[in-house]
């Protein structure tokens, strides 16, 4: 196979793989922020907020990334140009995977540790920050870890409205050069070293925070 | 100190506690003895709240516990509670998890509360445990901590819920120590447990439990010595033979 379109069409993939690391750490940012919401929601003893952050989650979920990233360029009343629109659709997309993250790290600390809590005269929400929270953080991180780079492979479908991602400039260097192949062979494996390295440097802190579960 | 009148408490369709009345009295130590499943921790747990009683009352020092104006934070702080799991908060250290309710619940300095918490844990045998980590520790180790803990918040009575029951037998000596140490002190104490020789000796009153109701109550001799209920004999007969 022929690589040497490389030498003129380099950066087209650098400014993608670029674009796509800032895609995916944004989304992962918004959609933390937003997932610490809904898992409070989700959580809290209101059943109106509740049902809200329910229902939100399981649309989310239960519908196609592709679809709601469709509705949110095209559909909306106002337009929004692509770059915005792909975050805002990913952020929104992975705010439903990490509020679940979170509600399932919070709820796997141990109940006595609340009870504990509360039986010493704490308030709820102390109980919450000083206790629940830090045990919960433990549980989260790997998690979030993988949530990130669910998104930097799920963030390629932005493509389709025209945002400057990996996926799609190495489409526009097959347009250009004539070449169905080999561009997509090298956006593949730029994507798997993105993902192979986020991965390794994930179990490296994994063990590090594992170690200092240990206790020193 | 503490009155409960006809406590009933029911999970779904299990009646757990039907009707008990009792009163506890300052510097008593009650300790409440019966077969698992008879409802002695869903009692114990209804005296701070940590259950709620589905009907009944619960007066502690004069206030009714389940009263919507009544915060139950507060009075949670004159409650102390020791569990059968310890509890102890693995992210920190010993003497953070003795200080943190003090510092962060009553205001206490963070000075005024180490001294506190040294005080305590040479109370409990520990001071050289300060800084480790409750990983650290063994199983008897902790409960003397979750004791500490308690005991920072310098409350008016403590509640232990089989407070040896999950450790290994050879620390369960350590905890009943420190716990007739405590008793001694004149601290009003509630405790379910299995230790028989421990409610003979340091109990002012056995309260027997069986189905969820106070079948018979009175001195540790009396009770042990000269049951008076059938259920009561036939318990205390599997337990001491």
């Amino acid at each position: 196979m022929d690589f040497s379109f490389l030498s003129k069409y380099y950066m087209f993939f650098l400014i993608g793989v670029r674009n796509t690391i800032l895609l995916a750490a944004f989304s992962v940012f918004f959609g933390t922020i937003l997932g610490v919401f809904l898992a409070l929601m989700k959580i809290c003893k209101n059943k109106f907020l509740k049902s809200i952050a329910s229902a939100y989650i399981e649309f989310i979920r239960g519908t196609p990334l592709l679809v709601q990233l469709l509705i949110i360029y095209f559909g909306l009343p106002f337009n929004i140009p692509e770059i915005p629109a792909g975050v805002i659709a990913l952020s929104l997309n992975s705010g439903a995977y990490i509020a679940e993250i979170i509600r399932a790290g919070i709820e796997a600390v141990d109940y006595g540790q609340m009870e504990a809590a509360r039986s010493l005269g704490m308030p709820y929400s102390m109980a919450m920050k000083y206790i629940i929270i830090p045990q919960a953080f433990k549980n989260i991180l790997p998690a979030l870890g993988n949530e990130f780079i669910t998104i930097i492979k799920e963030s390629a479908i932005v493509s389709v409205i025209g945002v400057p991602e990996l996926m799609y400039n190495a489409d526009t260097v097959r347009g250009n050069t004539f070449r169905a192949f080999a561009p997509l062979i090298i956006a593949a494996m730029l994507y798997f070293v993105l993902t192979f390295t986020l991965s390794k440097v994930l179990r490296m802190a994994e063990r590090r925070l594992k170690a200092s579960d240990q206790g020193v | 100190m503490i009155k409960v009148s006809n406590l009933n408490k029911k999970f779904g369709q299990l009646h757990v506690l039907k009707n008990i009345n009792v009163e506890i009295e300052k510097g008593e130590v009650v300790v409440i003895i019966g077969p698992s499943g008879s409802g002695k921790s869903t009692f114990l747990r209804c005296l701070n709240l940590l259950e709620y009683p589905t009907s009944g009352e619960v007066i502690f020092e004069g206030i009714p516990i389940t009263s919507k104006e009544n915060n139950i934070d507060k009075l949670r702080q004159k409650m102390g509670m020791v569990f059968q799991q310890f509890n102890l908060f693995p992210h920190m250290n010993v003497i953070d998890n003795i200080t943190l309710a003090p510092i962060k619940v009553k205001g206490m300095s963070k000075e005024e509360g180490e001294k506190t918490a040294l005080q305590l844990l040479k109370m409990v045998g520990l001071q050289d445990k300060a800084y480790s980590y409750p990983k650290q520790l063994s199983g008897g180790q902790k409960q003397r901590i979750a004791i500490a803990r308690a005991l920072a918040m310098s409350p008016d009575v403590m509640l232990f819920d089989e407070p040896t029951s999950a450790l290994d037998p050879e620390m369960v000596g350590e905890v009943l120590y420190v716990m007739r140490q405590l008793a001694s002190k004149g601290m009003t104490m509630v405790i379910v447990t299995h230790e028989m020789g421990f409610a003979k000796e340091v109990a002012d009153r056995v309260i027997f439990m069986d189905d969820g109701k106070i079948l018979e109550q009175g001195t540790p001799k009396n009770i042990f010595l000269n049951p008076q209920h059938v259920r009561t004999k036939d318990f205390l007969g599997k337990i001491l033979m």
